[in-house]
């Protein structure tokens, strides 16, 4: 069966987009055929992540509009055999997102997928809306700091009320939080809230933590999802994030501020 | 010229009244059923104020010896008070021997397949009647000793939430009490007409009595409101919530047009 994964947030910039590439690059990498899906039309970004933005010919919004077959818009990804991109449209209106469109795109989609990982734009609008709308299960991205925190809490309470799922009474989207960002010497300096003060307000389950890293932006820029970046911290943390969503048993790691030694301090360590 | 003392009130007043519905224009059969009957109980009326309905017989635009029927009432311990329903013939040679038309609740005429013997059926029990219709009921007055005609107690059951309630979302107890045992967040609305109570931290807002009842209450297990109202009166917390109740059970209620807030001993 399918799975649509829907990957939101409600605020801009915590990390959607460089979660939607890694997990779907690691769900891939295990073996699953996955396909992931630029939601932010007009503000496409995802392309640029995963390093296809100059193999974009087609997008979601030809595909809904009938220009293009699906399996033309779908891009293959360099890294990766089972991974395809779905781009979304730049020059277009968010409005010609229609549910209808989505709908018949994820139901073919589902007939050769086993995973859809939708990235959806920030914000709580039709992008946002028609990304969590199809969905069985969400990864909530969150800052540790609390706009971030009550923009999810609003997220959460759209995905329990007006999921196709809540609408129609089945079982509930499945919600997991995904932290990112988090820097545990702010948090112990009290500058920033910690997992446990996230999950006192959302209480939802915590599928991992994503430290903040400068690997981010060095992944973005040679447009390589930071799962590549074997060894690194960000990279294992996005692995743990993918074994946690498989059902497999995972330690929470990233926690803690790992003691530097002086060396390491003297040379830009974080 | 010092003002005097009010010699008189007037005020509505609703109150149960057992009626007596004709369903015949037949006096003989009406009167001799009747007598059948109080013949088994011969106190059953002692006194009582009766209003006579006469909805089951408004189609025949017969009218009736009322003259006849309150001689006959009285002397059977009914105090005739007036007529309910019925048509204007009738209705108007009612009043000309003194029976005033009460106001209909509702349109409701005494089925005549509800009632075997039809005088009999109609004199049941006060508590049992539920066609009674009592006084027309206005807007209710503040005294506590107005009963309320059946038709206007509607109970709803209290609304009970039991996930977590989120930023933005909003939930209306219509008419009821509001019961929520997960937390609510920051930025969340609890609006009731009745009472709230949180058996969870209460983080949003929680506005009770929504509907103007004064009465009502908010009870929380943990006071962390932005907002606070009863009955339109609200409170915010810009200095924070005061120290002895921040976090802590708490009892909220409207004490004139100031809201007083009591720690709650668990």
């Amino acid at each position: 069966m399918s799975k649509v994964i829907v990957v939101t947030s409600g605020k801009g910039g915590v990390g959607k987009t460089t979660t939607s590439a890694s997990f779907s690059t690691g769900l891939a990498l295990r073996g699953n055929k996955t396909v992931v899906i630029d939601f932010d039309v007009g503000l496409r970004n995802l392309d640029l992540i995963m390093g296809c933005e100059r193999r974009v010919v087609f997008d979601i919004i030809n595909v809904i509009n009938g220009d293009a077959a699906l399996s033309r818009a779908l891009i293959k990804d360099k890294h990766c055999d089972n991974l395809y991109v779905l781009p979304a449209s730049q020059t277009r209106d968010k409005d010609a997102l229609t549910l209808d469109g989505v709908e018949r795109i994820l139901n073919e989609l589902k007939e050769s997928f086993d995973y859809i990982v939708c990235d959806s734009p920030a914000g709580i609008e039709l992008g946002a809306f028609t990304a969590m709308y199809f969905a069985d299960e969400a990864l909530v991205v969150t800052n540790p700091e609390v706009s971030s925190v009550r923009d999810s809490d609003r997220i959460l309470g759209i995905l329990a009320a007006k999921s196709k799922r809540a609408v129609e009474g089945r079982e509930p989207v499945k919600e997991h939080l995904l932290v990112t960002r988090y820097s545990p010497q702010r948090v112990a300096s009290g500058e920033m809230l910690s997992v446990d003060d996230i999950q006192e307000i959302l209480r939802i389950p915590l599928i991992g933590v994503i430290p903040e890293s400068e690997i981010i932006l060095q992944s973005s820029n040679s447009g390589s999802p930071a799962i590549h970046m074997d060894k690194s911290d960000v990279s294992d943390a996005y692995k743990d994030v993918v074994a946690r969503f498989m059902g497999e048993e995972r330690p929470m790691r990233f926690l803690t501020h790992e003691k530097q030694g002086f060396l390491k301090r003297l040379f830009g360590g974080r | 010229m010092p003002a005097e003392t009010p010699a008189y009130r007037i005020r509505t007043a609703n109150v149960p009244l057992m009626v007596l519905h004709i369903t015949t224009t037949d006096l003989m059969q009406f009167k001799s059923q009747l007598l059948q009957k109080l013949a088994q109980a011969p106190d059953f009326f002692s006194r009582t104020p009766v209003a006579l309905g006469l909805g089951g017989i408004a189609s025949t635009e017969e009218s009736l010896d009322f003259q006849d029927i309150t001689t006959f009432m009285r002397a059977h311990g009914m105090l005739a008070v007036g007529v309910i329903g019925g048509s204007a013939t009738q209705r108007e040679a009612a009043a000309k021997v003194g029976l005033g038309a009460l106001p209909e609740i509702s349109a409701r005429a005494p089925r005549p397949e509800e009632s075997p013997p039809p005088v009999a059926a109609s004199i049941a029990p006060l508590s049992q009647q539920d066609e009674l219709p009592g006084l027309e009921a206005s807007p209710p007055s503040s005294q506590e000793d107005t009963l309320p005609a059946p038709e206007a107690v509607v109970f709803r059951p209290t609304l009970l939430i039991d996930k977590p309630v989120r930023t933005g979302q909003r939930v209306y107890a219509e008419g009821a009490n509001l019961v929520v045992t997960a937390i609510v967040n920051a930025g969340a609305e609890l609006i009731a007409d009745g009472d709230i109570h949180v058996y969870a931290p209460l983080r949003g807002r929680a506005l009770a009595g929504a509907n103007g009842n004064t009465q009502a209450r908010i009870y929380v297990h943990s006071l962390e409101a932005e907002l606070v109202s009863i009955a339109g009166y609200f409170q915010v917390f810009e200095e924070g919530i005061p120290e002895a109740l921040r976090a802590k059970p708490t009892q909220i209620f409207l004490s004139g047009e100031r809201l007083e807030l009591h720690p709650l001993r668990v």
